[in-house]
């Protein structure tokens, strides 16, 4: 496997360890109908879409996303689906000016999501995370429970959504700004300000969100956070904080939510979260939760570039034999290296060694 | 080591300042040279001066750890960083302005120059106004002067451009002020060292 890029190692590798856990590789179709992403446009980190005209003239698109098209493709039933893929998607990366095409791996499930297969989804987030790096962090989240604030105030949506920016921005000085601004009452101010200074090691956070005066209806927030706490580290699993300024968009995720960071990438490679709301909007009545593995920023772990384009270079001259060529490239390869054969003279590939016949 | 990106210019020399007060001197950045980057090893910091509208991409593409740049930069480009802490310093105010007595025509499209294109889509589609838009890269305050736009959104600081020119702030904005970034992958992984630099610099500041 030495042969493969680090991002081709570490997806099969993800697939492998889904695949153990029983999720069952799913395909998605490569094109969309382009009208699935312009109802759930917020849900894409681009809005932008790579559209076509079909042979029947029906506006299709490159899929931007995969777990649109798995949603659309499963039924509510009774029955819990759990499925893993690997995928290229088309999108503009944040801060570019023009698509590209993304390796992305990860997990859903539709249908009943409970408090085991909460704690299975975040422990394999976080063993997804291990597996690219071993200096790596998942930030979890309960959306829950800044819902459960929210709604002690009566707010706009459009309030909600710029009190949920500051958040995740870790934007106190705005927050504290806005609050005034809107004449949210103190007790609400000082528990969102909660959420922006109170983060760090989930053993040492959740207790203090325990002990915090919340609003009752984040208690049930407040447990899931504790019950798939309680499975992630009886799995082994470390690196896990608690940060609200993973929180996204209301409309489409609630529950727990997380975002996971290894050293050496400077934005997230994995984002996931319950997305219930996404299936109501589709009218729906199926739970959900999934993740998905950014391959494409993993690039930027392999920056410790090779030095070398082979290990050993055997040049020959006209008068070299055939067969003494043969059995030095036979020998070296025996060792386990690499080997380029050219002719004495000709531009050279770098090497850790050469060896003149 | 902590990667901090500076604005060239004077905003940069004042928050050098506050972070040399801070604990985080660098003698190298007094040295009149051209180089652009000063490090002090002992200290664990090394600054990079940038042009201002580039410290956020180097803060959110993780060359930098931390930077200083101004809110009218974070509006227009919505970097993915944390904004840590309003430095109250470099204080401006994005307005529109226009000609003196200027009367919006409600019934025609508004005609808008500016180098925030997407703070003022942002502006005038909160108040449902149609505008064309016309992005400019300078001398902003010239294209209502020969009738290239009608209005301009720009940073006003004491508005003697504008005065000079016979225009005047017709609408504020929001009120602009340099903000300490941080890299978000870099506050997980360096997260002491850059909550001690944003403590100091608070204290610093008297924020």
């Amino acid at each position: 496997m030495h042969n493969l890029r680090a991002d081709e190692r570490i997806s099969i590798e993800l697939r492998e360890m889904y695949r153990q856990h029983g999720y069952l590789p799913y395909k998605v179709n490569q094109f969309e109908e382009y009208d699935l992403y312009m109802r759930n446009k917020r849900f894409l980190t681009s809005e932008h879409v790579l559209a076509f005209s079909d042979m029947d003239g029906k506006l299709m698109a490159l899929k931007p996303d995969v777990t649109l098209s798995i949603v659309k493709n499963t039924k509510d039933s009774a029955d819990t689906t759990k499925v893993s893929y690997a995928e290229r998607v088309y999108r503009v990366p944040r801060g570019g000016k023009c698509f590209k095409e993304i390796m992305q791996t990860g997990l859903e499930v539709i249908g009943r999501v409970d408090a085991y297969t909460m704690g299975e989804v975040l422990t394999l987030a976080a063993r997804s995370l291990a597996a690219i790096s071993e200096r790596c962090v998942l930030d979890v989240a309960d959306l829950g429970i800044v819902s459960g604030i929210l709604a002690e105030e009566n707010l706009s949506d459009d309030l909600s959504a710029q009190i949920l920016e500051r958040i995740s921005d870790k934007n106190l000085h705005g927050l504290k700004a806005l609050c005034a601004q809107w004449k949210l009452s103190e007790k609400t101010a000082e528990r969102l300000c909660s959420l922006v200074t109170v983060y760090g090691p989930f053993e040492t956070t959740l207790p203090v969100y325990e002990q915090m005066d919340l609003p009752p209806v984040c208690n049930q927030a407040l447990c899931d956070l504790r019950s798939v706490y309680t499975m992630a580290r009886a799995s082994g699993v470390r690196n896990i904080n608690l940060d609200f300024s993973v929180v996204n968009d209301m409309n489409y995720y609630n529950g727990l939510i997380f975002s996971g960071f290894v050293d050496g990438v400077p934005e997230s490679v994995l984002s996931g979260g319950r997305y219930d709301a996404l299936l109501r909007r589709m009218g729906r009545s199926s739970q959900a939760m999934g993740f998905a593995v950014y391959l494409d920023q993993l690039e930027r772990l392999l920056d410790r570039r090779a030095k070398t384009d082979v290990d050993v270079l055997i040049t020959y001259t006209e008068e070299t034999p055939m067969q003494a060529i043969l059995a030095a490239v036979q020998e070296a390869q025996a060792e386990g290296s690499s080997v380029r054969v050219q002719r004495v003279g000709e531009t050279t590939v770098r090497s850790r060694r050469t060896l003149a016949l | 080591m902590i990667n901090v990106a500076l604005p060239k210019g004077r905003l940069g020399d004042k928050a050098y300042a506050i972070l040399e007060q801070s604990g985080y001197p660098c003698p190298a950045m007094k040295e009149d040279n051209r180089k652009l980057t000063f490090e002090n090893e002992k200290i664990g910091v090394r600054y990079f001066l940038v042009k201002p509208s580039d410290v956020a991409v180097y803060v959110e593409r993780g060359a930098a750890d931390i930077g200083i740049a101004g809110k009218d930069i974070l509006l227009e480009y919505r970097p993915d960083v944390y904004e840590l802490l309003d430095l109250k310093m470099g204080r401006c105010r994005m307005c529109v302005a226009g000609p003196k007595g200027f009367r919006d025509d409600p019934a025609q499209t508004l005609r808008v120059a500016t180098k925030f294109p997407n703070i003022a889509r942002a502006y005038y589609s909160g108040l449902s106004r149609e505008i064309e838009l016309i992005h400019l890269n300078g001398s902003i305050e010239l294209a209502p002067l020969v009738g290239l736009s009608d209005v301009i959104v720009d940073i006003v600081e004491t508005g003697k451009t504008l005065y000079e020119n016979g225009l005047a702030p017709l609408a504020e904005i929001v009120d602009i002020s340099a903000r300490l970034i941080a890299n978000k992958a870099s506050f997980k992984f360096k997260g002491d060292a850059l909550r001690t630099l944003c403590e100091r610099m608070e204290r610093t500041m008297n924020l």
